[in-house]
């Protein structure tokens, strides 16, 4: 037991999770008044936005591609969400598929013409922010009602004759982690998914169609744009074209913080989700020690750089 | 022997740059028609303002970019900001400071450049995450370094900026003349063929006795500095540093050099098509401003333009 | 469905080339239903092109498919032959390293699915091992990365062979026992014999002449794109089997460039390396002027020891010393050697940049000179040095990499199996340049997989398993003692 916890193999998959934990400790020690349902709630409020933008960077980056193109698509989602989808929802709808279509479009694009998906979804983050503009050329807008009532939802269970109340951003988050996980690492199709970055050669040996693959991960990770920028806007009420800008890094950070590879289909939906939370709380962790909000974005790339040199460590440590 | 229509095409077709500067006349001309003539001399007075920034950083990417898949230097912007938030506190508008501050313009170059290749050769983090995380922590400083900070350059450098002879900025005769001088760099000196050799085959090029970390350090480095000098000189032309002045730099470098002939997939390069490139960038942006196009449609065409050409010059076999 | 009696494969005049390189000069291959043939030849026989066509993998430039009676060569692909009952182990794993063992055999089967599709999975592929490995010792759900090169063949192997609902009519074992030991390739021959009982057949690659002679009811031998010989295994034995794949290269001309015997030690050593993997205690020593050669198998460290060489030069580590600059003629053209966006004269020059540089450019003038002196010298065929290096023939590929490394200040050139794919008349050519380079003082390592390449060394060094274990001098130099040594114990099964 002993030997196995200390393997290199568990404490890798363990590292997401104990740097969680660690940052949890670290804030509940320094403001012990955060560790209740109202400032957990608060703290966590973005976890849901930025982990479904972490899992559709997930998708992409277990085929080998990258997107940087996400945070601006999230915010043009974001945009239609606050502006069409509320005046008009028939058309709002038909828009938001539209948006999938093209990602699954890019997705055709950069497998047949083998082209370097980092310079593609370059340009298209202008063209998402360019449509989000037009869309939305001042911040405003106001978002579906139902969809703030989902994000305000208050989730009640009966557990040992007790009422628990979890924050929903931590609900929500374990349900994105469990669906994902059952899609991506459970189903029959998903393994062929997750091969096709393990090994593009012998799934197209096998017979598999590589085509349908990256048109298949990236159209889900539009949806889970989709998604991510939905749900932004039920937490903001209100939307702007750079409303999530930041998202590519978060969810590049995110991903890779989770235990994600960079190449090679190694990935986790539970550590992105992990991942992301990780990175909310460290913007939180730095008001609490009162921490001057210029190194908000700085901390989050010392702990992208930290966990990252753990991970060297121990597979420095196995190679040895 | 001489005059052979269909040698001419084929000597053009071996220069890809040729196309970004068809591409800037026609706009050019399509501009000025539309104005009546009104204009066209000022308009191309501002493009060689504003394109010699990018040129800049642009010269610095592709170095980068020339040494193989999967490199890319994400730093530009943060080390622009910290670059130019440092040289103007310490200068504080004195004209006798100058000297530091390009001493420091170099210093920051130096010190961002060896962080990142610290993080790629010794945690082995891909360059993209690499560069990516090390601009968080690089922003964080120039933001947390320059809060509030309203001081103007040293009037020496505000007037070297901006100043024009008969029309032609005199940075942009500069530029003209340092990018004939990477152009050397590049094609005549051991370290030009060195990186076009690891972007080719690293593994061809290390038995071919050449010292490929040593070189993929000096280019990372190399790149920053000129992100760092972009900085100084982008604070002196508009009026003092701001944070998010390099911001837009982070495509725009990618841009240009995509645009410009460089292929993604490392080994060849292309300096003139920098100039082509950044030029046709303004002057697009420009043209569509005179059309009375809109921010957004401004947006999506530079997307799409980009999306465009890789379509048309990628298919390399090699993936990001 | 199959028939019991008649062939399962019938593939009659293929032929593929790879731009001037003839892989397949029409090759005519029956497979009958219940017998295990051996496929033996050198490298580069063509055999695992053969087996690509088979398997669906590569399409032929010519030549016809027929599958259990019925012509199949339009649209043929990987899907139809796996619907057909053939399957392909192939030499490189096509494993996904990120998969669990289970999930890798679900990869294999696109009707493997719906709820319990992992359960299933896992009891199909470990019953499958347990069957063919007893006491393997893989569970279903280990990750394919984490395991040890020799048991992902064996699950490679064990998937080859998982049946759901399709046919199984020939498995396609290529270089199946290279990562196995002794134990465990005895159980697969084994079970190999068993299932051909069973009426289904089998096609056998190995280079362990022993496993062919002993497990395979039919022998056919290829050698250069074309079978040469094929037998009943009965007919054949190991000396029959060599001189069959051996080549009979123009042996008087290799005759005329023998070269006098010298005694050993008369001038300085040069290099002086131990093998990093499993020492014996053998170390490879050359000195100043010689030609010396390392043999063996392929793949049995010659390469790393190369390597280890290159790597050891201006450091000083306990395992190596290396006296003076080093260059290394790749043989792996592609991936080792030529830069493809650079003219020839590039490539030849790129090893000596440094004594052209004056100033801080560097000169074309010197550049050119040193381009155009190598093209008189090693003959290359351009019209133009300034040429793509792509547009040369292979063998004048490799004579630009023999440029670049001869014509560096290199004093001890290293050669990894360069005349791969190279024609006899290249080849000539540049064994008289060695020699003539070896006599003016240069020394030369130089990895080869053929025979009578080796007749050029003063010296060789025998590689198996990444040791030495043996080393001959020029007079002592046999085929058949390098074959012995090479094979020694994995032979004598």
């Amino acid at each position: 037991m002993k030997n196995y916890l200390l393997s290199p193999k568990f404490m890798r998959s363990a590292l997401p999770g104990v740097s969680l934990a660690i940052l949890l400790m670290a804030i509940f020690y320094t403001q012990p008044r955060a560790m209740s349902y109202f400032g957990l709630n608060l703290m966590l409020q973005y976890t849901v936005p930025i982990a479904l933008a972490t899992i559709a960077q997930m998708f992409i980056l277990t085929v080998n591609d990258l997107d940087l193109s996400i945070g601006p698509f999230v915010g043009l989602t974001a945009c239609i969400g606050a502006t069409l989808l509320q005046t008009d929802p028939v058309f709002g709808v038909m828009a938001l598929l539209a948006c999938i279509a093209a990602y699954a479009g890019l997705g055709a694009l950069i497998h047949w013409r083998n082209l370097p998906s980092i310079v593609v979804t370059l340009g298209m983050s202008f063209v998402w922010l360019g449509i989000a503009v037009l869309i939305l050329p001042t911040p405003g807008g106001t978002a579906p009602a139902w969809i703030k009532a989902i994000m305000g939802f208050k989730v009640t269970f009966q557990l040992f004759g007790y009422n628990v109340v979890p924050p929903f951003p931590v609900f929500a988050a374990a349900i994105i982690a469990i669906v994902v996980h059952l899609g991506l690492m459970r189903s029959s199709y998903g393994v062929v998914l997750r091969g096709a970055g393990g090994n593009p050669r012998a799934i197209s040996r096998a017979g598999w169609s590589m085509l349908k693959i990256k048109m298949t991960m990236f159209a889900l990770a539009g949806l889970f744009g989709v998604l991510a920028g939905l749900s932004l806007i039920g937490l903001t009420s209100a939307a702007d074209a750079h409303i999530a800008d930041r998202y590519t890094l978060y969810s590049i950070a995110g991903v890779i913080l989770g235990g994600g590879e960079f190449v090679g289909g190694r990935v986790s939906p539970a550590g992105a989700v992990i991942g992301a939370m990780t990175l909310t709380l460290a913007g939180s962790f730095l008001i609490f020690l009162r921490i001057s909000p210029d190194w908000q974005v700085g901390a989050q790339g010392g702990i992208l750089i930290l966990v990252l040199a753990l991970r060297a460590l121990i597979n420095w440590r196995e190679a040895r | 022997m001489t005059g052979n229509l269909a040698g001419i095409l084929r000597k053009l077709g071996d220069k890809p740059w040729i196309w970004s500067y068809l591409g800037m006349i026609l706009i050019w001309l399509a501009t000025v028609t539309y104005t009546m003539g009104q204009g066209g001399g000022s308009i191309i007075s501002a493009a060689l303002s504003f394109a010699t920034f990018t040129v800049i950083v642009g010269i610095g990417q592709m170095f980068v970019i020339t040494t193989g898949p999967g490199n890319v230097d994400l730093s530009i912007p943060a080390t622009i900001a910290l670059s130019g938030a440092i040289c103007m506190k310490v200068m504080d508008g004195s004209n006798a400071m100058l000297p530091v501050g390009v001493l420091i313009a170099l210093g920051t170059g130096i010190a961002v450049g060896a962080f990142n290749y610290m993080l790629i050769r010794v945690l082995r983090i891909p360059p993209i995450i690499a560069t990516l995380s090390a601009s968080f922590l690089i922003l964080s400083t120039a933001i947390a370094y320059g809060r509030g900070l309203k001081i103007k350059p040293p009037p020496l450098l505000a007037d070297f900026t901006t100043m024009k002879i008969a029309g032609i900025p005199l940075l942009a005769v500069f530029i003209i003349v340092f990018a004939i001088l990477a152009s050397i760099l590049l094609n005549r000196t051991l370290y030009g063929r060195s990186v076009l050799a690891i972007g080719q085959n690293m593994r061809a090029a290390w038995l071919a006795g050449i010292n490929v970390e040593r070189i993929r350090y000096a280019t990372y480095t190399l790149s920053a500095i000129l992100a760092g000098f972009c900085g100084l000189l982008l604070a002196g032309f508009s009026g003092g540093a701001s944070l998010d002045m390099g911001s837009e730099y982070l495509l725009a470098s990618i841009a240009v050099v995509v645009i410009g002939g460089t292929s993604v997939a490392g080994g060849k390069s292309n300096i003139p098509g920098i100039w082509g490139a950044s030029l046709f960038m303004f002057l697009l942006v420009t043209m569509l401003n005179t059309f009375g196009a809109s921010a957004g449609i401004r947006l999506i065409m530079t997307g799409l333009i980009i999306v465009a050409v890789i379509t048309v010059a990628g298919g390399d076999k090699q993936q990001r | 469905m199959s028939s019991p009696s008649g062939n399962i494969v019938s593939l009659s005049g293929v032929a593929k080339s790879y731009g001037a390189v003839r892989a397949l000069v029409g090759v005519d291959l029956l497979v009958d239903a219940g017998e295990c043939l051996g496929l033996v030849g050198h490298n580069g026989a063509g055999k695992s092109t053969l087996m690509n066509v088979l398997a669906g993998t590569l399409v032929p430039d010519r030549g016809s498919i027929v599958v259990s009676g019925g012509d199949r060569t339009a649209n043929y692909k990987v899907s139809l032959a796996h619907d057909l009952g053939i399957r392909c182990v192939f030499q490189e794993l096509s494993l996904c390293p990120n998969l669990t063992v289970a999930e890798n055999a679900r990869i294999f089967h696109p009707n493997l699915k719906g709820w319990g599709w992992r359960g299933r999975a896992g009891r199909m592929i470990i019953g499958k091992l347990d069957e063919i490995f007893p006491n393997h010792g893989i569970a279903d759900d280990d990750v394919v990365g984490d395991l040890s090169i020799g048991k992902r063949q064996m699950v490679e192997i064990a998937r080859a062979f998982t049946v759901t609902d399709e046919p199984l009519h020939l498995v396609i074992l290529d270089e199946p026992t290279s990562s196995l030991d002794a134990v465990t390739a005895q159980q697969l021959l084994t079970f190999m014999r068993k299932v051909v009982g069973e009426g289904r057949s089998c096609i056998l690659i190995s280079h362990l002449l022993g496993e062919i002679l002993g497990y395979s009811d039919r022998i056919v031998v290829m050698r250069d794109g074309a079978v040469v010989a094929e037998k009943p295994a009965g007919a054949f034995d190991r000396n029959s089997l060599v001189a069959a794949m051996g080549d009979v290269a123009d042996e008087d001309k290799i005759e005329a460039h023998e070269r006098i015997e010298k005694a050993r030690g008369e001038t300085p050593v040069v290099v002086r390396a131990c093998p990093q993997t499993a020492g014996n205690g053998r170390e490879l020593i050359a000195h100043k002027g010689e030609i010396v050669g390392l043999a063996g198998l392929a793949g049995h460290g010659q390469t790393r020891m190369l390597l280890q060489i290159y790597d050891a030069v201006g450091k000083r580590t306990a395992s190596t010393d290396v006296a003076g600059p080093v260059s290394l003629v790749a043989g792996d053209r592609q991936t080792d050697g030529i830069f493809h966006l650079w003219s020839i004269g590039q490539n030849v020059t790129v090893r000596s940049l440094r004594s052209m540089v004056r100033g801080l450019l560097i000169d074309p003038a010197r550049e050119k000179a040193q381009a155009e002196e190598w093209k008189d010298r090693i003959k290359i065929k351009t019209p133009d040095m300034a040429n793509n290096i792509l547009s040369l023939s292979g063998g004048n590929q490799q004579k630009a990499l023999f440029a670049r490394a001869l014509g560096s200040d290199a004093e001890i050139v290293l050669m990894d199996d360069p005349m791969r794919g190279v024609d006899i008349g290249t080849k000539l050519e540049v064994y008289d340049l060695i020699r003539q380079e070896a006599e003016e003082g240069r020394t030369f390592l130089w990895y080869t997989t053929e025979m009578d390449e080796l007749h050029n060394c003063d010296h060789v060094y025998v590689f198996r398993n990444g040791r030495i274990v043996a080393e001959l001098s020029r007079s002592e130099l046999t085929e058949e003692k390098v074959l012995q040594s090479s094979f020694e114990e994995s032979a004598a099964s």
